[in-house]
């Protein structure tokens, strides 16, 4: 009971109005259910009624042992923020409060541990009767003296609290309201939250996570093989030491989107939290970065690129580096100082020196590169001209050598036209030199070799002047022979003339009759005779046929009619002969067209032969033509000596006949098949011949119908 | 029926050996003849005597056989006479170079007597051959010799 204030009669002091604003306060919470929402009208109540500044109402836990502060009144809400009592906390001064029937004021300078410190209040227990207490009413106030309202208030509200919490299921109801708020406040949220233990079995789930982590009856294989593989992948994680021992951990996690089939990259915001009753589990927020991955796969996509093109760079540098060393010549590269910028290895072996090397070789790369810079000042002063080139003599280090080289310089200009760059290529020109010695002898010897041919021409030429004399003079000589011997048979056969003459007159008897020894003399001078002119006569054909003076008197004629002629001419010695002389003429022989004169004479000479050569048989004279060659053959086969095959050739030589003894048996110049032979080939024929020994022999003349002359 | 006359031989010929062998021969065969012994001679005693052939040979001195034999043929007078030319010279040319000089016939050289003669005969033969009114304008040209 509230003794003090049940001595002041609350009717009697209260005015009219304050009845009035008591009693709508007091139809209020008896029309509320809420507990929360009770406390705080009440204590408004207070703070416009009894002029209350500052008031709080804290009740007590049904289920626990705590103070909970639920309603407040110009209070700041962090002041009272984790306000929690213990009430097994028996010092705390408003666990004391809460344990006495009457209310407890707290001065500005006592110690409440409550959020009213630093000033004046009361601590009213909120009691039925002498029941436990429901709570506590902190009501600030500026002396120890209590408001009457306040005191009403107390009980009122303390029996509404009794009512309120005596309900069954109101505290549940509650609670179940506000976790429906707190589901629909995550579910709102639109990253997957789950909360789970720390085995990671599943506690909580917004709908984003359940999307994942679960499948509907209905769901498709696929579906649910993905939501199985989420859930391993997500306790997997879970599971790793950093969730156990971090309170917040983050980290990656690869899920399937099981409607999508698509890969979603979450990040894992896990944290731990313990709860008395529940034990400790783990909250967990998944951050959709998907796109995030994507956007930083890109940028080390062209972060790669990137570096590709640098390497490409790099590359393409090193490639000109192996390009410019390969080149034999040395190319190097100046800045209009002269200083060199680059140079290729040909180019080192010139102008650096390793330090290895001795004193000579250093001086000799000094002086190269002075002979250099004073080539490139050259090139420098010639501006406008594009290339420039010029011989410089260098000196190979190692050796010190002499190298006269071509140097060849070409300047590089920038944007604005200045030259920054002299690039100079050195060509070796020993070799060029050396050539040109060698090029200067060879026309030398080439010009000795001229000299020598022309006067071994002009020797020639000398020479073959001297042979054409020679050549005509022998021609000349030749002419004189044939003229010669031309004249000398003219001149014999003038007094041989008359030799035959006179013989043959004493032989008719023109000076009288001659005695028989008379005539056998004069016959043999008149055979004798005969012979001289048959080679005298020889000597002149073969002299005309050589000077090419034998004329040719083509005429048509017959064949058989010479035949006839040849043998009524050679009649006498074919009498004498007893051998059996035939000719065998076929029909049909065609008028031959030749020098008839030069036949008859061929077969003339061809018949006496056979006669001559002839001891016993016969002598046959056989002509034929062959219409398809168009040849006359006259063959002369005779029974006699024959002719060994080996001579064969050497009867048609001049002055040949086999048997050269002086006392021969055979009379005959020896001139006279060398004389058919020519004239049958002048005539465009020929005479063959078939022969053996003691098997007679055939000489077979053969002659075109028509002559061609040869 | 009187004897006929014996045909006159004019013999040119500069070798005297060969002109008197042939002389005798043909004195001998039954002509007449006469000599000469180059070709100016043979000129003359052919306007002289008229002969009824001439034997001439082409190597002469003075004037040769052919520049006679050109020109009797050239003289109405004396163009009618057979001229057989004697050559020793076989060489390409002669022959023909006679020819065109005007010679009749052509006898080459060495010649036996007879055949000379039967050469002489046959170009006599010829000439009487030929037509008879030829014949007896030459033997009234013939009466003046």
């Amino acid at each position: 009971m509230y003794r003090s204030a049940a001595s002041v009669d609350p009717l009697a002091e209260a005015d009219a109005s304050q009845t009035d604003a008591r009693l709508a306060l007091a139809e209020t919470l008896l029309a509320s259910g809420d507990l929360q929402a009770s406390a705080r009208q009440s204590i408004d109540w207070l703070a416009v009624h009894a002029g209350v500044h500052q008031a709080a109402v804290a009740v007590c836990d049904p289920a626990g042992s705590n103070l909970l502060l639920i309603a407040e009144h110009g209070i700041s809400s962090a002041a009272i923020a984790d306000f929690v009592i213990d009430r097994d906390d028996v010092q705390h001064p408003l666990v004391q409060a809460l344990s006495r029937l009457e209310p407890t004021y707290f001065s500005p300078s006592a110690s409440s541990r409550s959020p009213l410190d630093g000033i004046g209040f009361h601590a009213v227990p909120l009691r039925v009767d002498e029941d436990s207490p429901a709570g506590l009413m902190l009501v600030s106030a500026s002396s120890p003296e209590i408001h009457a309202d306040v005191v009403w208030l107390a009980r009122l509200l303390a029996r509404q609290l009794a009512r309120l919490q005596s309900g069954p299921g109101a505290i549940d109801k509650r609670l179940g309201q506000e976790r429906m708020l707190l589901y629909s406040i995550i579910n709102a949220v639109t990253d997957p939250i789950l909360l789970t233990d720390t085995e990671g079995k599943l506690r909580i789930a917004n709908t984003h996570a359940e999307k994942l982590f679960a499948a509907p009856e209905d769901a498709s294989e696929g579906w649910r093989r993905a939501v199985a593989l989420n859930n391993m992948l997500f306790s997997a994680a879970l599971s790793t030491s950093a969730v156990a021992q971090t309170d917040l951990s983050r980290r990656e996690l690869l899920l399937v989107d099981p409607l999508e089939g698509s890969d979603l990259l979450f990040e894992l915001l896990s944290s731990r939290a313990k709860d008395e009753r529940q034990g400790t589990y783990v909250v967990s927020i998944l951050r959709n970065i998907t796109d995030l991955a994507r956007a930083r796969e890109e940028i080390e996509e062209s972060y790669r690129t990137l570096r590709l093109a640098q390497a490409e760079v790099r590359d393409e540098r090193h490639r000109l580096d192996l390009i410019i060393d390969s080149v034999a010549d040395p190319i190097l590269v100046t800045d209009p100082e002269g200083d060199i910028v680059l140079l290729n290895e040909p180019a080192e072996r010139l102008f650096t020196v390793p330090v290895t090397v001795g004193e000579s070789a250093q001086r000799h790369v000094r002086a190269n590169g002075a002979n250099l810079t004073s080539f490139v000042s050259n090139v420098l002063t010639r501006t406008g001209e594009q290339r420039y080139s010029g011989e410089i003599q260098l000196v190979e280090p190692p050796t010190g050598r002499n190298l006269p080289v071509e140097a060849v310089a070409g300047t590089i200009l920038n944007d604005q036209g200045e030259l920054v760059w002299v690039v100079t290529i050195l060509h070796d020109l020993t070799q060029t030199l050396e050539k040109e010695a060698l090029y200067e002898q060879l026309k030398h010897a080439s010009a000795e070799l001229e000299r020598k041919v022309q006067e071994a021409t002009a020797e020639l030429a000398q020479q073959n002047e001297l042979l054409r004399r020679q050549h005509i003079e022998l021609e000349q000589a030749s002419a004189l022979k044939s003229q010669f011997l031309a004249n000398i048979s003219h001149e014999f056969r003038t007094p041989l003339n008359a030799i035959l003459g006179y013989t043959h007159m004493l032989l008719h008897g023109v000076t009288g009759p001659v005695t028989d020894p008379q005539r056998k003399s004069l016959t043999r001078i008149d055979s004798n005779s005969r012979h001289l002119l048959a080679l005298i006569n020889d000597i002149l054909d073969i002299t005309r046929i050589e000077a090419g003076r034998m004329p040719l008197n083509v005429t048509q004629f017959k064949v058989s009619d010479l035949v006839v002629e040849v043998m009524s001419e050679l009649e006498p010695i074919i009498r004498r002969s007893n051998l059996t002389v035939t000719a065998k003429v076929r029909n049909g022989l065609p008028t031959v067209k030749s020098d008839r004169q030069k036949v008859k004479q061929i077969m003339l000479n061809l018949l006496s032969n056979a006669l001559k050569f002839t001891p016993t048989g016969s002598v046959t004279i056989a002509a034929a033509f062959d219409r398809r060659s168009q040849i006359i053959s006259v063959a002369f086969v005779d029974t006699g000596v024959g002719i060994p095959h080996e001579s064969h050739s050497k009867i048609f030589e001049d002055f040949r006949q086999l048997d050269t003894s002086p006392t021969r048996g055979y009379g005959g110049t020896g001139l006279g098949l060398s004389i058919c032979r020519r004239l049958a080939q002048m005539l465009g024929g020929s005479i063959d011949l078939v022969s053996q020994v003691g098997e007679g022999s055939i000489f077979t003349l053969k002659l075109p119908a028509r002559a061609r002359r040869r | 029926m009187t004897e006929p006359r014996k045909p006159l031989v004019l013999v040119v010929e500069d070798y005297q050996d060969a002109r008197e062998m042939y002389a005798a021969y043909l004195q001998f065969s039954g002509y007449g003849v006469a000599e000469a012994a180059n070709g100016l001679e043979a000129l003359e005693k052919t306007r002289e005597l008229m002969p009824d052939i001439i034997l001439m040979d082409l190597a002469l001195p003075k004037m040769d056989g052919w520049e006679a034999t050109r020109r009797l043929k050239a003289d109405e007078q004396t163009r009618h006479i057979p001229i057989v030319a004697l050559t020793g010279h076989a060489l390409a040319g002669h022959a023909e170079g006679a020819r065109q000089a005007g010679c009749d016939a052509f006898v080459t050289k060495p010649c036996l007597p007879d055949a000379l003669v039967a050469e002489i005969e046959r170009m006599l033969a010829v000439r009487r051959g030929e037509t008879g009114s030829r014949r007896s304008r030459s033997s009234s040209k013939s009466k003046t010799s």
